[in-house]
């Protein structure tokens, strides 16, 4: 019994290492309409950003991340105004193909530059260190910070969303871009801001990820599928649909885990799947 | 004012205004009526930038605007209501008249003299836009326009739509917009409703003007012939 309690809970925390990537891909469709396919692959950058940071510097990944933010920040911004701007239009075909030709070019240059040898950012004891709940249960610490943040970020996003200007201009611009306009939004700015934002996430969850485990150029696929799974098993519109979308998959996929280590991803495709057929809005769509 | 010299609007290679010179002053009221497809959605369209043009065609307060970005327009104080109203649906009505004031133009307009023009909005301040009436939703978006204290508005099918009484209520808080001199274009099917509010009137046809004059000095005969064309 223990053991199932065990799994459950390690697939909840999963579930908010999920989040921080799927959160951001969750905004980035929620304000422009916009799935970029490279998603995974900025998590994968990201943690290379921060090991790039980290061993030119010799300072803590913690101590990088904020750099790793801010820099990731910026990258959106201007790939946002620079490129998926222009291909955004009344045809969702031409982002998608940008944006997997991105997934392709970051992966190559990826493994051009850091090669094919899996990496990690290193945090000493933080990693192993754990707080036990019971006779033999106990949870990692590090795996529970990542909860937290997450878990803060997306209620930071919701309160973004629900009581700043620039999350009223996020809303209306999503409601109809061209009515935006004429309030005096400037709906390209706009756009940026909200990949800039997305990039941000993207940042923590790239670092998180590279901290928990070892990562290679090639990683990024498999992430925006995790990522597209959780929003569309959480539903459109929501991020706290979001976040309970990523948990829902950390703990299918801990438990598949747990049935047969082969199957743990498997089950987490499976819980998609079924969302899809018996629910396609998802569980917990606010909108649309 | 604003005016629009030999203005020509384009859908792809289909032409959609063949010319259009037009004129509007401060404090004045101008009507814009038409059959469908005159093109007087499209000339709005223009004006408030959601439609490309050269820039000296449209020039308002002396300078040339024609084509510069919407976003831009609008702070220039250039406020459009447009066809179907367009709430935007997942804002609250206050959000959506907050909204209203992104432009952050200074001038008389608040969310308290809003909900002053339109009461009801006052208990429904909270309620997503699209839960109210259509008539509520239309002074809802009237009131979003106001809120960027513009010196023009304009005002597309305001009447589409509505009930009667509803139209009347409308028709009948516009003096009170207008009484700080704002000017304000309205483009209309109900002619009738449009020649009364109106201090001058436009009647488009094809993409062109086909009549201009004085509301008080038109005749039916002269509208109807300008409006249908025979």
């Amino acid at each position: 019994m223990t053991e199932w309690i065990d799994t459950v809970i390690q697939g909840i925390l999963l579930g908010g290492l999920y989040a921080l990537f799927a959160v951001g891909l969750s905004l980035g469709y929620g304000v422009m309409r916009l799935v970029n396919i490279a998603h995974g692959d900025f998590i994968v950058l990201a943690a290379y950003f921060a090991l790039a940071v980290v061993t030119s510097t010799g300072v803590h990944p913690f101590t990088a991340l904020p750099v790793v933010v801010a820099l990731m920040f910026g990258l959106g911004y201007l790939l946002q105004r620079g490129v998926l701007n222009l291909t955004l239009g009344p045809d969702i075909l031409p982002p998608l193909l940008v944006t997997f030709g991105l997934s392709i070019i970051i992966q190559n240059v990826l493994l051009e530059l850091f090669s094919a040898d899996s990496r990690a950012l290193d945090v000493g004891g933080l990693l192993t260190a754990s707080l036990h709940l019971g006779e033999d249960l106990a949870v990692g610490w590090f795996p529970l910070v990542i909860f937290a943040v997450a878990l803060a970020l997306t209620f930071g996003l919701e309160l973004l969303f629900a009581a700043t200007p620039l999350g009223m201009a996020f809303r209306a611009t999503s409601d109809d871009q061209q009515i935006a306009q004429l309030m005096g939004i400037r709906n390209r700015h706009v756009y940026g801001v909200a990949m800039g934002i997305s990039f941000a996430l993207i940042a923590v969850g790239g670092v998180f990820m590279g901290i928990k485990t070892t990562f290679t150029p090639d990683l990024g696929p498999g992430f925006l599928l995790y990522a597209f799974e959780a929003v569309v098993i959480g539903g459109l519109g929501s991020f706290w649909g979001t976040f309970a979308g990523s948990v829902i998959l950390g703990v299918a996929q801990g438990i598949g885990h747990k049935i047969d280590p082969g199957y743990g991803v498997l089950a987490g495709h499976l819980v998609f799947l079924a969302v899809l057929l018996f629910k396609p809005t998802g569980l917990f769509a606010r909108t649309r | 004012m604003l005016s629009a010299h030999n203005l020509q609007a384009f859908y792809g290679d289909f032409q959609a205004l063949f010319g259009i010179d037009f004129e509007i002053s401060a404090g004045e009221t101008v009507a814009i009526i038409g059959a469908n497809g005159a093109g007087k959605s499209t000339f709005l369209k223009t004006l408030c930038g959601l439609m490309r043009t050269p820039p000296e065609s449209v020039t308002f307060e002396g300078r040339p605007i024609g084509g510069a970005p919407a976003s831009e327009i609008v702070k220039q104080g250039i406020a459009m209501v447009p066809e179907g109203r367009r709430l935007f649906r997942s804002l609250s009505v206050e959000e959506n008249l907050r909204i209203g004031a992104f432009a952050r133009r200074p001038g008389p307009w608040t969310l308290a003299k809003v909900y002053a023009l339109f009461p009801q909005l006052e208990d429904k301040r909270h309620a997503p836009a699209p839960s109210l009436s259509g008539g509520q939703q239309q002074m809802v978006a009237i009131g979003r326009a106001l809120m960027s204290n513009p010196k023009l508005l304009m005002c597309d099918e305001i009447s589409l739509g509505l009930a009667p009484i509803v139209v009347k209520d409308i028709y009948d808080a516009l003096p009170k917009i207008c009484a700080g001199g704002l000017a304000t274009i309205i483009v209309e099917q109900d002619i009738d409703t449009a020649v009364r509010a109106s201090d001058r009137v436009y009647c488009f046809m094809h993409g062109k003007v086909a009549l201009v004059g004085k509301a008080s000095e038109l005749s039916h005969q002269q509208i109807s012939t300008a409006y249908f064309g025979i």
